[in-house]
């Protein structure tokens, strides 16, 4: 299955800053579809973790307006390069993916 | 308050693991990543108010000047509309996104690890001309500011 995760996570100045990319339709479950009618189920992801060397650096809570192929920027402090940065998320549907990167 | 809810939640999963072991076999739960269920009467509340209390216990909102969002004054398109919040309060704990008039006004609550600075930059739907609103939550205390985006194209398909 294709990685829905692009993340890059740099230091610079004792900051790790991190900007990541995360492919998913975000559906509110308020559209409809033009050509049936029907009301387009809401998909969309709810929580978000990411992790240092094992440690939770950023939980977050997330409902349908977050739009559509979510964009995350963050910073936090402590990181080193080479250290590991793991992104995870999971959708309402029960639908996962996570992203290990090296941190720059 | 935090500690008391942590508390309830790892009790709560603790529990929930024994018979989650058991649903989970015949295919009925779907795994999470963290034991805190997520706060649905806080993302279906109709106001900012409601989202709060529903969320935090609170609804007593502080305006800080410490606390600043960028976001574009007219968004052409409202459905993707860049925010960044960013905040100098000590101990901030989270920080929460909601636009006013949306349907459902919480858009998302970034809880922030020990060494992670109160800085979020995100993409949010904004359905009509509104305000964005930043909620930062610093000990017992919600501290908020807000921004007012124009939209000339509504952000929830319509």
């Amino acid at each position: 299955m294709a990685k829905t995760i692009k993340a890059r996570a740099q230091v610079k100045g004792g900051v790790c800053v991190v900007k990541a990319l995360i492919s998913h339709p975000m559906e509110t479950g308020l559209r409809k579809d033009k050509k049936t009618g029907k009301v387009i189920p809401a998909h969309f992801i709810e929580e978000v973790v990411v992790e240092h060397n094992g440690a939770k650096v950023l939980t977050a809570d997330w409902g349908p307006a977050i739009s559509k192929n979510p964009y995350m920027n963050f910073k936090f402090r402590g990181a080193s390069k080479g250290d590991t940065l793991k992104i995870s998320w999971r959708d309402n549907k029960g639908q996962s993916d996570s992203l290990e990167t090296r941190i720059k | 308050m935090n500690i008391d809810n942590k508390r309830r939640a790892l009790l709560k999963g603790t529990m929930a693991a024994g018979v989650a072991g058991v649903a989970a076999g015949a295919g009925l739960l779907t795994p999470r990543l963290v034991l805190a269920a997520w706060p649905k009467s806080a993302f279906e509340a109709k106001s900012v108010d409601a989202a709060m209390k529903a969320l935090t216990g609170m609804a007593s909102l502080t305006g800080s000047s410490e606390i600043q969002i960028k976001a574009p004054p007219i968004a052409e398109n409202g459905a993707v509309v860049g925010v960044t919040v960013s905040a100098n309060i000590p101990g901030a704990e989270s920080i929460s996104i909601l636009v006013e008039k949306n349907a459902s006004p919480l858009t998302s609550v970034w809880h922030l690890g020990a060494n992670t600075e109160p800085f979020i930059g995100t993409r949010i739907k904004v359905s009509k001309t509104s305000s964005v609103i930043a909620v930062v939550k610093a000990g017992n205390k919600l501290y908020s500011a807000g921004r007012e985006v124009k939209v000339t194209i509504g952000g929830c398909g319509g």
